[in-house]
């Protein structure tokens, strides 16, 4: 506190109270609307407070699903499993393509900073249908390259009788592996750990060279524990960023088995002619955010540092 | 760029370390980037099987279709409503929260956690409290005489889909406003205060100022949500309806690709959107290695 001002600490408690009652407010009508049975939440007058039917809602939809859809479980365990991978991916293949470049002196070192930066600027959204092709069909640059290079011409020539190659299609649609490795590319991830590599003191690295560490040791024993709050923090961050995401999982998945719950939610709303079953999904949504908002207020302090520390 | 003097021999092995995350770069990245910007220059029939070069026709035909240009226009206003609300809404908190020192991480706390919640979830139940028949909010809207219906009146969708927005993201701004303010020495408002500076005066005169590369910081991270990242609280609510009220550009380029299947056009659309978010974050690196220098 500066200088005294009664009126103004008053006001000032006023505003925070009414600013959190504000934020909060959504999320406590989401949790009221999912203790009520259906036909409760059109009559008036709407209901502020708990209802007695939760247990039944949540029941119903882990087991069951809603409206036709899957059992919510099956779209938690279907998250997770993303969410999971999404971060172990872009941690350890970030972590990799930091410590090549930051340690090593290699040919085309420049243009594979310059390779991972450009991902920054080519988020999903603008490249949507481009992006479901690849994924539908993988080997399709290898494809392309050989028919431009003529390669079917070249290798009849070289084995001196006609040969014609046929690259398989590989399609990632309807699986983990298409639901997790087309968003592990983090340009984000890998300049953090790049930032956090070249702070580590020379001497160091005499020191574990003249003990003989190679460097796959060095890499083992020295960097990864020396950056290990940093890989906590950041996998806070991107756990939420994969729980959390969108229009890829409803892109790549149309088999409903692989739907994930923050998606799968969308199809309990439009689920055309059926009116939405209301309580059923707001049970769903408090779901879907309970993962994600348990790792925040668990580990407040590691997320702040988290998200904080990508802004550098 | 910065290296290190020491380190270690080798060429196959550091290849071999940048070799995944350039590999998932070059297939999912690079190459469909480099797809849509080749297929705008094409018209594909429906099936795929025969194309043909028409130049920028694509390019010329969007930005002669009032259509696109209306959702232009809209992605740029619904962008400046949901940067400017919920930066101030952000910013009036964290100056709150930074006078009550003692109370500021219990503030903090309670104000944060919906950072976590997906858009597509705020924008679910953002539609539900603006339900005509079952949510609160239109419920007391009525009450006081404003008849609310999202399914009808298009500036309605449009302010559902901000609102939701907006309450997603006023914990990211709180959070980083807080630590700013937080940042600011102690020092310099006491001394203000000594020559007679009021709280008024401090804010506009000191606050701000050094606040100005936060503040710079999450104008473009908050426009960058606002343009892409709100895809899923419109897909998942209103479905850029009625007619067209909250289609902005990315939702264009889902529907036109994915549910009208006309590829040139989508890839057209990509294109510029690729211009705009190249735009935005050379912006923001520009900026990022001038601030070092503060």
């Amino acid at each position: 506190m500066i200088e005294r001002r009664p009126i103004l600490d008053f006001l000032t408690h006023l505003l925070l109270i009414i600013g959190v009652a504000a934020v909060c407010f959504p999320i406590w009508m989401t949790l009221v609307a999912s203790t009520h049975e259906g036909s409760r939440l059109a009559r008036d007058p709407l209901p502020i407070w708990f209802g007695t039917n939760g247990f039944e809602t949540y029941s119903a939809i882990l087991v069951e699903g809603t409206n036709g859809t899957v059992p919510v479980w099956l779209m938690m365990a279907n998250s997770l499993i993303m969410a999971l991978g999404i971060t172990a991916g872009k941690i350890v293949i970030s972590l990799t393509a930091a410590y090549a470049v930051v340690f090593f002196r290699f040919p085309g070192r420049m243009l594979a900073f310059w390779m991972i930066f450009i991902t920054l600027m080519l988020p999903v959204e603008v490249r949507i249908l481009p992006t479901f092709d690849i994924a539908a069909d993988m080997f399709k640059p290898v494809r392309s390259l050989w028919d431009v290079l003529s390669g079917d011409v070249a290798l009849s020539a070289w084995l001196g009788y006609e040969i014609k190659v046929e690259i398989p299609k590989l399609s990632l649609l309807n699986s983990y592996q298409g639901l997790i490795l087309p968003l592990i590319a983090s340009a984000t991830a890998t300049f953090l750990f790049r930032q956090v590599f070249l702070t580590i003191p020379d001497e160091l690295v005499e020191a574990a060279k003249m003990d003989g560490a190679g460097p796959w040791r060095f890499f083992r024993d020295i960097l990864v524990p020396m950056s290990r709050t940093n890989i906590a923090a950041l996998t806070i961050i991107l756990f939420i960023y994969g729980w959390n995401q969108y229009l890829w999982p409803l892109l790549v998945t149309t088999d409903a088995d692989y739907t994930t719950v923050v998606m799968g939610i969308q199809r309990m709303v439009n689920s055309g002619e059926a009116e939405p079953i209301w309580n059923e999904i707001m049970g769903t949504a408090v779901l879907a955010m309970l993962p994600p908002v348990i790792v925040v207020l668990a580990m407040q302090k590691l997320f702040v540092k988290g998200l904080t520390e990508q802004e550098k | 760029m910065a290296q290190r003097r020491t380190g270690f021999r080798g060429t196959l092995l550091p290849l071999m370390l940048v070799a995944p995350q350039l590999v998932i770069t070059v297939l999912f990245f690079i190459w469909p980037a480099a797809q849509a910007l080749e297929q705008g220059f094409y018209i594909e029939d429906a099936f795929g099987f025969s194309r043909e070069w028409v130049g920028l026709a694509n390019y010329r035909e969007l930005f002669d279709d009032p259509r696109y240009l209306a959702s232009f226009w809209r992605t740029l206003i619904f962008g400046a409503a949901v940067t400017g609300l919920a930066m101030a809404i952000a910013l009036i908190l964290a100056l709150a929260a930074n006078r009550v020192l003692r109370l500021a991480l219990a503030y903090r706390t309670l104000l944060i956690w919906p950072y976590a919640v997906a858009p597509a979830l705020a924008g679910v139940i953002w539609y539900f409290l603006l339900n005509p028949s079952v949510g609160i909010y239109a419920n007391w809207m009525a009450a006081a005489g404003v008849e609310w219906n999202h399914y009808a009146d298009g500036n309605q969708a449009l302010a559902l889909v901000i609102a939701a927005s907006v309450w997603k993201q006023i914990s990211y701004n709180f959070l980083f406003f807080l630590a700013g303010l937080q940042s600011i020495p102690r020092s310099l408002i006491e001394a203000a205060a000594i020559d007679r500076a009021g709280p008024w005066t401090r804010f506009w005169t000191i606050t701000l100022p050094l606040l100005s590369p936060t503040t710079f910081f999450l104008l473009v991270v908050n426009l960058v949500y606002a343009f892409f990242d709100t895809f899923a609280t419109i897909h998942a609510t209103t479905s850029g309806g009625p007619v067209d009220a909250t289609t902005t550009l990315v939702y264009r380029v889902y529907s036109t690709g994915f549910v009208g299947q006309d590829y040139g056009a989508s890839a057209a659309q990509s294109v510029v959107l690729m211009a705009l978010v190249i735009l935005m974050t050379t912006v923001q690196f520009r900026y990022v290695e001038r601030r070092v220098v503060y």
